[in-house]
């Protein structure tokens, strides 16, 4: 158990330089559609939350889970569907003329 | 191992990969696209995997609530341009809420039975999440207005709000401490809730970006922390790279601004402007009609466009996108210089204008497009204000002083589209407008390019090239 913690903890730190490196890199052009995108990654709480309900230990963690999957499922199908839509509009002038 | 558990890790580490991908893409628009791709396939995969889970007696639940997910879902994902600052951040909150409840769920669940260290986490990803979630509601509510945007505030206003989140802090330990005093639980959902009103309470609309960017981090952190909570190393990926993002979002923001995070959150801006106002009133400043602006900007060979909120809030980027094939028609070289703090969010405004077709290699970013302003005949600001205002060099006195700012004022000529005279968000008054080559154009950021548009129109039809 207590290695278990441990490995989660490189875990998270790993994640966090190479999120940090890798987001440092995204062009100020797309930071809106970055937070949505993230957002929608961020979504995959969704999975806690099935776990939560489909074990149905308890009829208050069954409700708390429904509220919290139907909110993170919202997030993932608006999210990336906005940040696609958002992407589809940038055009540069170049691809633009051919 | 079961051989289906087996199956599950792997679509849980192939889904983190394409994560990371996706990430990678965002990098350039050329390869953004892939980006979405990627993020939804391993969406998808992760989810699938899950379902496999042994666990999992009971589907009902998880199919009505990821039906009604998607019929909420959609509408946000359709909403206009102008409003997606706002749909950020009602996502945030619903990021949050999730984390929230299936940390609360976890805690009744598990009781007293959990490790110091598992126990420290949860209420960590319960205080963050909590205080997200009201706080991102807040911050929505200002955003579309349904709240005031004003920023308020009151004396002690900062010790309040941090001795209620010391409370929330203070309570967590002690339920870390002595696990079996359960009943202590909803104070430690229930206090941060409170905390993040009174957290976006004194916070004015210029600070959205920030503000926004700071509850990304938060969110994304309350997701890790849950991972932590079910050991899901995937959970734990996706939210540090959320936390990342939005601590990155949230770095740059304050930088344009010039300001701390504490400032941001702590230091309301500009709700009191003593002296400086007075005196000004004598100081004059030109105007010019859309005529004059059209035979200015036809003669000119370079023009920067610098857009601001206004912008957004007038709806104003379709006619500016006629403006600019007009003026390239006529040979004229345009580009525009956004501000990273230019509108509600970051890179709100390189969105507006890639809606309305722009090509993205014609917005450029601060850094870049300083250095042109000198060679720049015409530099026409469009509903922005603070971020032009030449004294956040110059007047060490001034609120904004030292915030890195476009040089409009080395253009040979500024023209700046408001409605009127008044102040910015920040309340602070802009020396740009009483200079010698600066022209006021007063109007509807909308109506009066389409003026202009239609002046350079007749005015071509007058004299064919």
């Amino acid at each position: 158990m207590k290695f278990d913690l441990m490995t989660d903890l490189y875990v998270f730190m790993l994640a966090a330089f190479i999120g940090f490196e890798v987001i440092r890199r995204v062009s100020p052009l797309l930071h809106t559609p970055l937070m949505s995108l993230t957002n929608a990654l961020d979504a995959i709480a969704v999975v806690g939350a099935i776990l939560l309900v489909g074990a149905h230990k308890s009829t208050f963690s069954t409700v708390l889970g429904t509220i919290a999957i139907v909110a993170a499922t919202s997030n993932v199908v608006g999210g990336f569907l906005i940040t696609d839509r958002m992407l589809k509009m940038f055009k540069s002038s170049r691809t633009k003329k051919s | 191992m079961q051989v289906s558990q087996y199956i599950i890790e792997i679509t849980y580490l192939v889904a983190t990969a394409l994560f990371i991908l996706s990430l990678k893409w965002m990098s350039s628009p050329s390869t953004a696209r892939h980006g979405v791709w990627a993020g939804e396939l391993g969406m998808v995969l992760a989810i699938a995997g899950t379902l496999l889970n042994h666990g999992i007696v009971d589907y009902k639940w998880i199919a009505i609530a990821l039906v009604l997910g998607t019929i909420i879902g959609v509408p946000l994902g359709m909403v206009q341009m102008t409003a997606v600052p706002q749909r950020t951040a009602l996502s945030h909150a619903f990021g949050a809420l999730c984390v929230t409840l299936v940390g609360t769920a976890e805690f009744y669940l598990r009781g007293s039975d959990v490790s110091r260290f598992t126990m420290s986490v949860l209420c960590m990803e319960v205080i963050l999440g909590s205080l997200t979630f009201t706080g991102s509601l807040m911050a929505a509510g200002k955003l579309q207005e349904v709240l005031p945007q004003r920023p308020i505030t009151y004396k002690g206003q900062n010790i309040v709000n941090l001795g209620v989140l010391a409370i929330a802090i203070g309570l967590a330990a002690f339920v870390v401490m002595h696990p079996g005093h359960t009943h202590v639980f909803p104070f430690i959902v229930g206090i941060p809730l409170l905390f993040g009103v009174l957290m976006i309470i004194p916070i004015g609309g210029a600070d959205m970006p920030t503000v926004i960017s700071l509850l990304n981090s938060y969110a994304g952190l309350s997701a890790a922390a849950m991972g932590f909570v079910l050991d899901s190393k995937l959970l734990i990926v996706a939210g540090a790279l959320d936390g990342a993002s939005g601590f990155i979002l949230s770095l740059n923001m304050s930088k344009a601004m010039n300001r701390s995070f504490s400032n941001v959150l702590f230091g309301a801006f500009g709700q009191e402007q003593p002296g400086g106002a007075a005196g000004q009133e004598t100081r004059s400043v030109r105007s010019a009609t859309a005529e004059e602006a059209a035979a200015i900007l036809s003669a000119a060979s370079r023009v920067v466009i610098v857009p601001g909120y206004g912008l957004a809030v007038a709806q104003a980027q379709h006619k500016v996108r006629e403006l600019y094939d007009a003026l390239t028609k006529r040979g004229v070289d345009v580009k525009f210089g956004i501000h990273p703090v230019a509108g509600r969010m970051p890179g709100h405004m390189n969105v507006l204008l890639a809606e309305a077709d722009i090509p993205y290699d014609k917005l450029l970013d601060l850094d870049e497009i300083n250095g042109e302003f000198p060679q720049t005949d015409v530099a026409l600001v469009i509903g922005a204000n603070d971020v032009t205002n030449p004294a956040a060099r110059t007047d060490h006195s001034s609120p904004i002083y030292g915030m890195p700012i476009l040089d409009v004022d080395k253009a040979r000529t500024v023209m700046v589209i408001k409605r009127g005279m008044s102040p910015g968000f920040a309340g602070i008054d802009n020396p740009l407008y009483y200079l010698d080559q600066t022209l006021m154009l007063f109007g509807d950021a909308k109506s009066f390019v389409g003026a202009i548009v239609r002046e350079l129109g007749s005015a071509a039809q007058d004299q064919p090239r």
